[in-house]
Order: C-alpha cells, then structure tokens, then sequence
C-alpha cells in the first residue's frame, strides 16, 4: 500500500469520525448537566432522514442541518421532560425513544429511499491544501469535518475554563450544593440536554447529506451508531478530547477492518465491521475496573510498591461519571 | 385511594388513544390512508387461521425473554444485552444440532439436547454482562450492548466460514436440519408448534409464580428495591444480580433455540429478529408485572405480524408496527410517571 493511500485513508477517518464528534460532545454536556439521553441511535437515524429528506426537497444543505438540530433538540426535549418534570426513568423513557425513532426514520423514509440528493461539498483551502501530508489529512475536508475540529476545542474550552461551564459541571455533581449558589438546576438542565440534543442532531444530517450521503433505510448502516455514540461518551470520561480520542479510534478501526477485508477472504465484511465493540467493552473494562470494590480489596494484599503503582496506573485510565448522573432534583 | 382499578383502566385507554392519535398523524405525514392501514394492520394479524398461527409463533420468543426481562428488572438491572443472548442461545443450540446430527440419537432426545444447549448458551452470554457489571464496573446497559454486537459478529462469522452452506455461503443460513428433527408443528405446513408455545406459557407462569410466591423472588424484590439495605439485611446482593442475569439469559436462550428448532430450523443471520429489545418494551408497558405480561405480548405479536403485508398492499413500511408500539410505551411511561408524581403532591 502506497503512503497516498494510508493518507487519503487517514483523511477519510478524520471526516467519517465528525458525526461521531458531534454526537458524542453533544451527549457529553446532556451528562455533565446531569441527564442521560439514551435515545441517540435512534435520534441519529431520524435527523438523518429528516435532514436528508429537508435538504432534498428544498435544495438547501443549510436547512437539512438545521432540521437536524431542530428534531435533535425535539428529542432532547422529550427526555428532558419526562426526567426533569416528571420524574420517569431516564434510561427507560430513552430507550423506548432510540426504538420509536428508528422505526419513525424507517418508516417516513421509506418514500425517499435511495434517491440522490444534495450533497456536502469538499471545502478545500487554497494554498494550504498542497502542503505536503497534512494538506491531504486537514485541508480537503468538508465544513462540517472542521467543524467536529472547533467543536471538540469549543465545548472542552467551555466546560473546564468558563464560568458557565462551571456551573454546568455543578449541576452535574452537585446539584444541591449549584443550587444554593444560585443555578436554577432544573432549567439549565433543560437549556443543557436541549442543547446537547442539538448538537447531537447535527451527526445524521453529516452521515446523510456527507460521510454515507443519501437515505438507504435499513441498510444506510447508520443503525448502532448512536450506541457507539453512548459508548465512547463513558470511554471519554465525560472530557471533549479524551471522547474525541475515542471517536478517533473508533473510526480508524473500521477503516482498518475495510482495509484487511482483502486479506482475510474468509471473513464477511460484517465481522470486521464490529471488530470495535470488543474493544470497546475492553476500553469500558479498563476505565471503570479501578471503582470495583474487590480491586480494591486484591491490591490492599500486594506489597505497598506495586499497590501504588498499579493504583496510579488504574486512576489514570478511570473515568468517574458525574456523581448526579441520571437523578433527578427537588429543591427540598 | 386514587390507586384503584377503573384509574388505571382510564390511564390505559387515554394511552392508546393516544398513540393511536399519533400514528395516525404519521400515517397523514407519510400521505397514507390511516384508516386502510388500521384495517390492513388488523386483516394481516387476525384475518386468516394462517396469520392467528404466524401471530402465535411470534407470541412464543417474545414471550419467553419477557418472562426473563421480568427477573431482570425486579432486581433492578437492565438487561439490554438480550439480544446477543437469544442469538448465543440460537448459535448453541444449532450447535447441539450440528454434532448430534448423525449420531442416530431419537430426534425427541436431540431436539431436547438442543433447547437445553440454547440455555446453557443465553444463560452464559448474560453471565458475561453480569461479570463485567459485578467486577468490572461496567454498566449493564453498555457491557450488554457491546455484547449484542459481539453476538451478531459471532453469530455471522459461523454462517459465512465454518457453517457456511456448502459451495455457497450466504445470508439464508446454514443448511436446514433433516425435518426429522424440526420440532412438531399443529399440521405439515404451519410452523405452530403446541410445545414450543407451551414452553413460553409455562415460562411466564414460572416467572409469575418465582415472583409472587417464593423467597427468592421476595429477594430479588429487595435488591431492586434497595440493594444497600437488601445487603445490609444479609442478601448476598451481587449474587443475586448474576442469578437474575443467568435464568434472564436461560429464557433467552430459550427463545433462540426455539427459533432455531421450530421455525427456521437453521441458524440465520438475524436470527433474534428485535425480539429482544421489543421484551423491554412489553415489559416496561406492563410496568415490570407479570400478571398481563402475556396478552400485551400477543398483542404486541399481532402487531407485528399484521405490519408484514404493508409494503405489500399500501406500499407503507413495516416499520409502522414499531411506531405505534413505541408511542405507546411512552405515552404509558410519562402517564404513569406524571400519575405518580400527582399522588405525591397530593400526599398518598
């Protein structure tokens, strides 16, 4: 295999991990404020035929996005609601909505079902483009590619060095103690899952109208991205970069399970295809085995040398989700 | 007092009505007759003895994770990774198949063989998921998911490489079983087997009965309830998850090997067919009770079933089975949520 090749590749893996960006930033600050949205697979398949179906009946790739966003945020709405001011089960409420908009996507899409629409131009730079390797890796990309860039630097920046991000990180933790302080928990919880939903509403209308362009139903293999989604969000440690580490490699691997699949005849593309999820599971292992009581127990009978060390090696990979995750809050 | 019966009765035919005002929306949205859609949804379900039969083996497998679902959410868990349980439990099974084929074994002795490998297989896979929840600290929901789709590979890699048909592999399955040892059905061409639906009927009555009057069901109460307190109280609580997770998977299991022995009577890429996550459905709209667990699951079926001539007559997607059940487990979700939330403020 050429170096043109592996680059072209590696260009392909930066663009086909922005939906994964999108959604999975998106669901970090749902998290961080404090409400899991378990419904973005799918969520992700409906603002992928929405968006599609928008763009592809009034031309405007502005207006697919936008739509996408806006069912997103709809979504989002929805689980706020029932977890905010009802008080019903996140998990279960999410759920039932990953299914009912799965089966939604399918069935209003079936009608625009494998026609050609618009689609996401490449937006390539100029002079910077000719730069040799990260001209090809960068400087080819679409918007919305670059945009995945700005948003993982934008919601890291916001949530860890500004005010309202702090805040944000409060309502997540320590909801009662934000409170006391003066943040309306509730309705910054709602403004945050919104918005998260939003931005997560972005991801279908970038695998339809760019990464896997067009609406396929049940083949356009979009469905079991938003558990992915879900997945790196926790791999990521509810941190923007460490996430898009995770959509990264997610989307490498998958490119490189395509590119064995002529090596390995033997094999059926499908297999390759989920070869992330075992490491994906593996990963989950790794950042959460240091909160197991009996690894504590184990190590308290090694010799203090390798306890310690082996301790820092575990707090390094863990990721502890925000201590409010998924309960609600009364102010009494 | 508010509690009583014709309350709920009200709650559960708003709900309906509700999701049906939905569907009938998307059905105006997608510019179909909502009214020849219904019809065809009831014709395709209960308009010939041939698709009251087809609804009936549908009502089988749903019925059967069901049941197990029940165990697994009493504790308090959520057993999303059913779905690569029913197909571990189909791939096990077929597996019994395979090395008892030639054996000259009774087919009655085979096919038994068969469903209990299926278990031992469904049961294994949820363990897997227990494990990494009770040592690993990893969420049943993502353990379970990632081992769905660790399932479905699995389950493919064996369809197209060493139990690939010979000559050609594809995505029909592996090689049917000798008809001897399909499981008898009600006549040569239906594949209504009584066994397979006594199987399931006897499964929720199980459940049913582990519930309502056991110890160990008192138990898995408590942990869900209250796994601090249950612990606190001396009920080895991890323990109790994993057995939760084990019969859970047993009944999944189960359910692929039924499946597998009376209706495809091969192994088949998308063997577990949804059945899975449409048990948490049926189950979160029975609100984790097994008393109507059975009729919401043959509705559920009839559902179903009654979609598949859609595309054919309306040129409608299938889908539209999955959208008026969905809308009508949250319909029932957020009612019930927003009834619980009335009875406290009002202090009962």
């Amino acid at each position: 295999m050429s170096g043109d090749i592996i680059l072209i590749g590696l260009a392909g893996v930066l663009s086909s991990a922005a939906p994964i960006i999108f959604g999975v930033v998106g669901e970090t600050i749902s998290e961080r404020a404090g409400v899991i949205n378990l419904s973005m697979n799918g969520m992700i398949l409906l603002t992928a035929m929405g968006g599609f179906a928008v763009s592809l009946a009034t031309g405007s790739l502005i207006l697919g996005f936008l739509a996408g966003a806006a069912i997103g945020a709809l979504v989002a709405l929805i689980v706020a609601f029932a977890s905010i001011t009802i008080k019903a089960s996140q998990v279960a409420v999410g759920f039932v909505l990953a299914l009912l908009c799965r089966d939604l996507s399918y069935f209003l899409g079936n009608p625009i079902m494998g026609e050609a629409g618009p689609r996401l131009p490449s937006a390539s730079i100029p002079m910077l483009k000719d730069l040799p390797v990260i001209g090809a890796l960068f400087f080819r990309q679409d918007l919305m590619t670059w945009l995945s860039f700005i948003l993982i630097l934008a919601a890291w920046f916001f949530i860890f060095r500004t005010r309202p991000g702090l805040v944000l990180r409060g309502i997540g933790e320590k909801p009662a103690a934000a409170y006391v302080r003066g943040a309306n928990v509730n309705r910054l919880r709602y403004l945050y899952t919104v918005l998260g939903g939003a931005i997560a509403g972005l991801a279908g209308p970038i695998f339809s109208l760019s990464v896997k362009a067009g609406w396929k139903g049940t083949i356009s293999g979009l469905d079991g991205i938003g558990w992915i989604v879900l997945a790196i969000t926790i791999f990521g440690g509810w941190n923007p970069f460490k996430a898009a580490f995770g959509a990264y490699l997610f989307a490498f691997l998958q490119w490189l399970g395509l590119v064995l699949q002529p090596a390995l005849p033997g094999l059926p593309s499908q297999v390759l295809q989920v070869a992330p999820f075992p490491l994906m599971i593996l990963s989950l292992l790794l950042v959460n085995i240091g909160n197991a009581e009996w690894v504590e127990l184990s190590l308290a009978h090694l010799p203090p040398r390798a306890r310690r060390s082996i301790s820092r090696l575990l707090r390094a990979m863990n990721a502890t989700p925000p201590a409010a995750l998924g309960t609600p809050f009364a102010k009494d | 007092m508010r509690d009583s019966r014709p309350n709920r009765t009200l709650l559960q035919i708003g709900a309906i009505a509700l999701a049906l005002l939905f569907t009938t929306f998307v059905l105006l949205a997608a510019k179909a007759p909502p009214l020849a859609a219904y019809l065809n949804l009831g014709l395709g379900a209960l308009g010939s003895w041939e698709v009251i039969s087809n609804v009936l083996v549908s009502w089988v497998p749903l019925l059967l994770v069901t049941s197990g679902l029940l165990l697994t959410f009493t504790v308090g868990l959520w057993n999303i990774g059913i779905e690569g349980q029913i197909t571990v439990g189909a791939i096990f099974s077929t597996w019994a198949f395979r090395l008892l084929l030639g054996s000259g074994m009774a087919p009655g002795l085979v096919i038994l063989a068969a469903f209990l490998a299926g278990m031992l297989g469904g049961a294994l896979w949820a363990m897997l998921a227990g494990a990494l929840k009770t040592f690993g600290g990893v969420n049943e929901i993502f353990g379970g998911l990632g081992l769905n789709f660790v399932a479905t590979a699995l389950n493919l890699w064996l369809i197209f490489g060493p139990w690939k048909r010979p000559g050609v592999a594809s995505m029909s399955g592996t090689v049917p079983f000798d008809p001897s040892l399909w499981l008898p059905t009600l006549n040569p061409q239906s594949r209504l087997s009584p066994i397979a639906v006594g199987i399931a009927v006897a499964a929720i009555l199980v459940v049913y009965g582990m519930l309502r009057g056991t110890y160990f069901g008192l138990r898995l109460k408590a942990v869900g309830k209250n796994p601090r307190a249950a612990f606190l109280l001396g009920i080895p609580t991890w323990q109790y998850m994993m057995a939760s997770f084990a019969l859970c998977g047993l009944f999944a299991g189960l359910a692929g090997a039924v499946q597998v022995a009376s209706v495809y009577h091969r192994l088949i890429p998308s063997i577990s067919s949804g059945y899975g996550y449409m048990g948490l459905m049926v189950a979160m709209l029975v609100n984790y009770k097994a008393a109507i667990a059975a009729p919401v699951a043959l509705f559920f079926a009839a559902l179903n079933v009654g979609s598949i001539q859609l595309p054919i007559v309306l040129q409608l997607d299938s889908s539209l089975a999955g959208v008026l059940q969905g809308t009508l487990v949250l319909v029932v979700l957020l009612a019930q949520g927003a009834r619980t939330r009335m009875l406290k403020k009002e202090g009962l």
